[in-house]
């Protein structure tokens, strides 16, 4: 690969910028506060750059590409979600969730319900969320080191979790922010620029994204299959296949007939310029099939995966400690709303590039549709459509965005753990915020390595799942209910984590497969969303009516200092212990 | 001053005094008397409704671009603007959901100087 060079040099000067800045912010970093919500004093601008680096993973900047790029239109509806949570939390969740003082999710649970024993469920459940957030961070990593620079894909992990470690132990918060801020405006140019570009190029020369066939490849390729994989051909015209195609030896043969077809691992497929594609079996073949809502993402039941995939990102973003943990940062609830607002504008703004980068995939490298790494469709997309040096600057541009992506959302999510453990299980000391640090930033570098590879945007949604049917009932409902108790929230959180969290381990470990009892089994568990949510907020409501004697006797007290304005005199801000 | 006429006295006054009344409204909700407990309970009140109203907004419009896509899949095929409409129905969500939560912003803060004003204000 001859941008290789280049491209490194992109990967190093990203993450030594990112090292630097955060040194730089490590001067401001003495206190326990400092650590775990930058002392309160980051104002919206600051903070809604820093929410918007830190919220745009790797799932956003690679897997929102390569799900459109596969599936079509229904995959829009992953940056739709993504963006629409702000607006869940911001109708919900900001500017009460601020005013309650907490500075972790555990520590709001025990504000409100005055239970240490629903915070240490909570602080669980915390983790869990972090931990599920965190392995596809370090998988992209992984992927994307491969792709670039034909690494190992377990240097990734090691690399990205070493960074981020080390950035996290030294500074805590008050550093993070300043990375994170700096973060969001990378990622932005590192996508909108190749996008702007690839843009640019289909409008001088246009191809047909929408039309009845297939898409082609503009010049011979040939494609290596890592796994076993079932494919859709349309058109076997031009397509030679060596190694083992449907578990008999080939070398060298055309594919029969049209159809699926299986390809076995270390299988070779070469293309003839102008052939057509085939694709993963399940999704969208041809054009018109790919450009037309309501196909679904791969497996039956499309609607019912639209509507889960609806219902886990609109409501997951309240529950995603990473995210909320910023909201702490802000000086009062009012600058809490217009932290929200103002993510939502930098989102809608960042999500218009990938979705384009994602369709122009499609046509300028159709070759990813074959073997199911359609996450590294921008990373290929603008070298093979552009060409020459500035080909190879685009791509090494995006390589730095990508490796922003994976730093900046696992810093907050290691921030995240790391605030939840050392304050709950540890003394909350600086020292223990350290140490917990360490250890969160090293469990799931052995995870990412093992779980089988999902598209990096589904894993990632199926941790939205979780924290919908965890932390946002337990949220809204202790923001707006007076009725909640500590044990009706235990059961919810109970309940909502073991079904999500076992529908997502059984999906990442593979699935079920889709013809039992007509698909629905399989769908449920690769979007438990839209089941698990209603099942959490029925538990909790039931629960906290049985029980309702036990409600905290001061919640008429604790109400008003979450809604009234800070103005009134009412506000009382919890310190960690240590 | 060591020359000329000593400018003149004045009284700087940063906000009025108001009535004993405001203090008694402050302490009603800080210390959640009867009167304090109701108006808090309003203040949640209003705020949850006008929540519960833009989220009931939002759900409608996305529930009805599903109904769209689902009735009319023939809108695949529309170009306007050089996209197709179900794409450019799903782009527009964006611009949609800035809208609704800057209304929600300016709405709640209202709601909140409301509040203020009723709980600080003369007798």
């Amino acid at each position: 690969m001859t941008g290789a060079p280049l491209t490194a040099a992109a990967l190093l000067a990203a993450a030594v910028a990112t090292v630097a800045i955060g040194a730089y912010g490590v001067r401001f970093s003495r206190t326990t506060s400092d650590f775990l919500v930058a002392s309160r004093s980051v104002g919206p601008k600051w903070n809604a750059a820093a929410i918007s680096g830190e919220y745009l993973s790797a799932a956003s900047f690679l897997g929102v590409a390569g799900l459109i790029a596969k599936y079509g239109a229904d995959a829009l509806w992953y940056p739709v979600g993504f963006t629409a949570g702000y607006l869940g939390l911001l109708l919900f969740v900001a500017a009460p969730l601020r005013r309650s003082g907490a500075y972790t999710v555990p520590d709001f649970a025990e504000f409100r319900l005055g239970s240490a024993r629903l915070r240490k469920v909570a602080m669980l459940v915390v983790v869990v969320i972090c931990v599920f957030y965190l392995v596809p961070q370090y998988q992209g990593a992984g992927l994307a080191l491969k792709t670039l620079l034909g690494v190992p894909v377990w240097i990734g992990p090691l690399v990205v979790g070493g960074i981020v470690i080390a950035n996290v132990v030294a500074g805590g918060m008050r550093s993070i922010t300043f990375v994170q801020a700096f973060q969001y405006w990378l990622k932005l140019t590192a996508i909108a620029i190749p996008a702007l570009a690839l843009l640019g190029l289909f409008f001088t020369d246009r191809g047909e994204l929408g039309g009845p066939m297939p898409p082609t490849v503009q010049q011979r390729t040939t494609v290596a299959i890592e796994t076993d994989v079932v494919v859709q051909v349309a058109e076997p015209a031009g397509i030679s296949v060596t190694g083992t195609l449907d578990g008999s030896h080939v070398d060298a043969q055309p594919i029969p007939s049209p159809g699926e077809h299986t390809l076995g691992a270390g299988t070779t497929l070469t293309l003839v310029a102008g052939a057509a594609t085939p694709v993963v079996a399940g999704t969208p073949a041809t054009g018109k099939e790919w450009i037309a809502s309501g196909g679904g993402l791969g497996g039956s039941h499309p609607l019912y995966q639209v509507l889960s995939i609806i219902v886990a990102t609109f409501l997951g973003t309240m529950g995603l400690p990473h995210v909320l943990v910023r909201f702490y940062t802000n000086p009062d609830g009012r600058a809490a709303r217009r932290t929200a607002l103002a993510v939502i504008a930098l989102l809608s703004l960042f999500y218009l590039f990938p979705t384009v980068l994602g369709a122009f995939a499609r046509l300028s490298v159709p070759q990813l549709l074959i073997t199911g790494t359609a996450d590294a469709a921008v990373l290929l997309a603008p070298g093979a459509a552009i060409g020459g040096a500035a080909g190879q600057l685009l791509a090494a541009l995006v390589a730095a965005g990508a490796i922003a992506a994976f730093l900046a959302t696992s810093s907050g999510l290691l921030v995240s753990i790391a605030g939840a453990l050392s304050t709950d299980v540890l003394r909350g000391r600086v020292r223990d915020f350290r140490v917990a640090a360490v250890v969160g930033g090293l469990i799931p570098i052995p995870l990412s390595l093992v779980v089988s590879g999902l598209e990096l945007s589904r894993s990632v949604g199926l941790a939205f799942a979780v924290a919908a049917s965890t932390l946002c009932p337990l949220l809204v409902l202790g923001i707006w209910w007076r009725g909640l108790t500590a044990l009706g929230a235990a059961c919810g959180l109970v309940v909502g984590g073991l079904t999500s969290g076992i529908a997502v381990t059984v999906a990442v470990a593979g699935g079920i497969d889709d013809h039992v009892l007509g698909g629905w089994p399989a769908v449920m568990v690769g979007h438990p969303a839209a089941v698990c949510v209603p099942l959490t907020f029925a538990t909790m409501i039931l629960v906290s009516r049985l029980t309702r004697a036990a409600a905290p006797p001061d919640v008429a007290q604790i109400f008003a200092r979450m809604h009234v304005p800070e103005r009134i005199g009412m506000g009382i801000e919890r310190v960690p212990r240590g | 001053m060591t020359s000329g006429e000593r400018p003149q006295r004045v009284q700087v006054v940063l906000a009025h005094r108001r009535g004993a009344r405001m203090v008694r409204t402050r302490v009603e909700v800080q210390e959640q008397t009867l009167v304090g407990d109701a108006l808090v309970r309003g203040l949640v009140r209003a705020q949850l409704g006008l929540a519960l109203r833009l989220a009931a907004v939002v759900v409608c419009t996305v529930g009805a671009i599903l109904l769209l896509n689902r009735v009319f899949p023939e809108l695949a095929a529309v170009t306007v603007l050089g996209m197709r409409l179900n794409w450019l129905l799903s782009l527009l969500l964006y611009p949609f959901l800035y809208g609704v939560g800057r209304l929600y912003v300016r709405l709640a803060e209202q709601a909140e100087r409301d509040f203020v004003g009723v709980v600080d204000s003369e007798p």
